[in-house]
């Protein structure tokens, strides 16, 4: 294949993986940007809104979009609420102390992997896309559906942006991100603020999930590379910068569909990673990362 | 005076001494009856899962029929099945504890060839018997140890080399391939690329993938644009990905012939949506999944005992596909292991060694209940059986098999032997 067409279809894989990664890592990103933890069970909230998404595709009768559709309510939502559970349960009683946080959700993460693995099974499982389109240009063929994705999380991201700036619920966030004692002094419940923003955070690495999931297969397994690059994509960007973490999505995504179709896969993770660890020693605060407290 | 409440030390010492006794009985007579503990080295789960699940049922049935027809020796076959999670390191921990803390008098069972290659050294050590149902090439190649010998399935060099003069006799001679990147995948690339060569082709590109790998159209692109054919054989989780994201990138347009090693299709439906672009391509199938209608006259009772229907899915389950390329080799296995151990007279593990060397002494080992597979050639030397292979070709969204080849086609020079090495 020519050069150019080449490089399309690298970019256009890299959107796909851009758009996906943007997602889940916003997700990680909003939970650290506000309640100051970091949630290792991450990775395993997606891949819960995958096999979840097949439960549903499973039982819901009808055409394919139809299932699709209620996995994208059904997912996030169940996603959400035993997040919020975890919240309740766990990280309070824990005072969101980080170091007590990272080690109870490492044992959230054990958990529900291999609740999963009880329960939905080792194999990996396909869930029908809405609809089958196919783009042929003239070099190659793609799959309509992906770009469907890139388009899907575009929304949901600027969804997203809408909620924190315009809406109340995103003022309250945003003032509990700022400063948590002033936030109560003015009369916020930053409990229920942070049981909400953990339940989002979740939420959003689901949506990921399920769009993704027509795409390869639910496997108990799958939470593992996400839960990877969101840290990489939310440490490059900036912790708690929603901006930084899409920027920071964007370049990761597009680099490694770069270099995996010119280099190879392996190169581009570890080209992801050194960014990483240059990122940690010139500019820890990440691209976009605010000051510290 | 005796008194119920408190018996007399005589009372209490005869009571004592009867239990004892009556406690010594069922081991007395079990004894007679101690069954063979046959370890099985299961993929319950990790990469494998698909083919472990085949593999339990498949091994808990032939045990069942192997009893039902006196046992081994008399004695019932019993089989303790441990989960490695395809994972080569636990593989050997598991060989381990199947041998030393349960007593196993045999191992069997592995498939995936990156765990075989960890856990044989490990038997070696134990010097327990290693029935590998794996179709690498490394127990031929030399590579293990005097203990691991693999009589269920064949070898890959042996299917590869009867697959090269029919493609490229039949499909082309410019081939790319794709294949997993580890150990089975690179006996592929090697044997493969040799036979091509040999039969006039040449192999233009040899795409390895990890085979953890969950998205492929980064690869597709390396296919060199003058490719007749595709040669693609693919394992894990991913391979309906695989499979599909092929379709989309070639859609209706121009693309080179496939050939592929059903390792690609493995428990997945070929009637998928997403799989249409397979239709009327070619797939190498270890044991045809669709019933051929010049099945041997045993297919039938096999099929019935492993719950098979006749189109390869599972009787309770459609939905359910079977691995039925790879599944009888633990059945062929655990038969073999009847035959041998009778031969040999095995009583305890004191009699492995009897028992491997009764194992090398086995040649022909023809067509029948204990053979679903087909008939077969034991080479003795370098542990590895010989067997026919199938081609079929997906027709109507089913596969049909057009094409056997005959155990004489695959065999090749022995690289080792094993039976001039100390156990």
């Amino acid at each position: 294949m020519a050069f150019g067409p080449f490089l399309l279809l690298a970019l256009m894989e890299g959107m796909v993986t851009a758009a996906v990664l943007a997602l889940a890592a916003s997700g990680l990103s909003l939970v650290f940007g506000v309640m100051r933890v970091v949630n290792v069970a991450h990775g395993e909230f997606y891949m819960l809104g995958a096999v979840i998404a097949w439960f549903v595709a499973a039982t819901v009768p009808g055409p394919a979009w139809l299932a699709f559709v209620a996995a994208l309510v059904i997912a996030p939502a169940l996603v959400a609420a035993l997040a919020a559970l975890a919240d309740q349960l766990v990280l309070k009683r824990l005072n969101y102390d980080p170091e007590a946080t990272i080690v109870a959700t490492i044992g959230l993460l054990y958990m529900i992997q291999q609740a999963a693995l009880t329960i939905y099974g080792p194999d990996a499982r396909p869930v029908a896309a809405p609809f089958t389109l196919r783009l042929q240009l003239p070099w190659f063929g793609y799959s309509g559906y992906k770009l469907f994705v890139v388009a899907a999380a575009g929304a949901v991201l600027l969804g997203l942006w809408l909620m924190m700036t315009r809406t109340r619920a995103g003022l309250v966030m945003r003032a509990t991100q700022v400063d948590r004692d002033v936030a109560r002094a003015f009369g916020i419940d930053v409990d229920r603020v942070y049981m909400g923003v953990f339940a989002l955070g979740a939420a959003l690495a689901a949506v990921a999930a399920v769009l993704v999931v027509p795409i390869s297969q639910a496997h108990y397994l799958m939470g593992h590379d996400p839960l990877l690059l969101s840290f990489i994509v939310v440490i490059i960007g900036g912790l708690g910068s929603l901006r930084g973490t899409l920027a920071a999505a964007l370049v990761i995504g597009l680099s490694d569909g770069v270099i995996s179709m010119f280099f190879s896969p392996t190169l581009a993770k570890i080209l992801a990673t050194l960014a990483v660890a240059l990122v940690l020693v010139f500019r820890p605060q990440g691209l976009f990362g605010g000051r510290e407290r | 005076m005796t008194n119920l409440m408190m018996p007399s030390r005589r009372t209490l010492l005869k009571g004592a001494g009867a239990g004892v006794l009556a406690g010594m009985l069922p081991a007395s007579v079990g004894a007679q009856a101690a069954p063979v503990k046959v370890g099985f080295q299961l993929h319950r789960t990790g990469i494998g899962a698909s083919y472990g699940r085949w593999y339990e049922r498949t091994a808990t049935a032939a045990a069942k029929l192997i009893n039902e027809g006196g046992g081994i020796g008399g004695r019932p076959v019993e089989i303790l099945f441990e989960d490695d999670a395809t994972d080569p390191k636990r593989g050997a921990e598991v060989v381990d504890k199947l041998t030393q803390a349960d007593g196993c008098d045999v191992v069997m069972g592995t498939l995936f060839s990156h765990v075989v290659m960890g856990s044989a050294p490990r038997a070696g050590e134990l010097k327990v018997p290693y029935l590998v149902c794996s179709e690498g090439y490394h127990v031929a190649s030399g590579a293990l140890n005097r203990w691991t010998l693999q009589p269920g399935i064949t070898d890959v060099r042996a299917q590869i080399s009867t697959m090269a003069p029919w493609v490229a006799a039949n499909l082309g001679k410019k081939v790319a391939m794709f294949y997993p990147d580890y150990a089975f995948g690179y006996d592929h690339r090697d044997f493969f690329t040799a036979a091509m060569t040999a039969n006039g082709g040449e192999v233009l590109a040899q795409i390895a993938i990890p085979p953890t790998e969950t998205s492929f159209t980064k690869y597709f692109a390396q296919i060199p644009a003058d490719t007749e054919v595709l040669y693609h054989v693919m394992v894990g989780p991913a391979v309906l990905t695989f499979v599909k994201e092929l379709g989309e990138f070639y859609g209706t347009g121009p693309k080179p012939q496939l050939f592929g090693f059903v390792d690609s299709l493995e428990a997945v439906d070929t009637a998928t949506p997403g799989l249409e672009f397979l239709e009327g391509s070619h797939f190498w199938e270890g044991h045809p999944r669709v019933k051929a209608p010049d099945a041997g006259e045993f297919e039938a009772a096999y099929r019935a005992a492993v719950g098979v229907d006749d189109f390869g899915a599972s009787v309770s389950d459609a939905k359910d596909v079977a691995t039925y390329a790879h599944m009888f080799s633990p059945w062929e296995t655990l038969f073999f292991l009847k035959q041998t151990m009778e031969a040999a007279g095995y009583q305890t593990t004191a009699d492995r060694q009897k028992l491997v060397e009764a194992m090398e002494a086995v040649t022909d080992l023809p067509y029948g209940i204990e053979r679903p597979q087909g008939a077969k050639v034991f080479n003795g030397k370098t542990h590895q059986v010989f067997g026919v292979q199938y081609i079929s070709q997906i027709q109507s969204g089913r596969l049909v098999k057009v094409h056997a080849t005959t155990i004489e086609d695959g065999l090749y020079e022995d690289a080792v032997d094993y039976t001039t090495m100390s156990f």
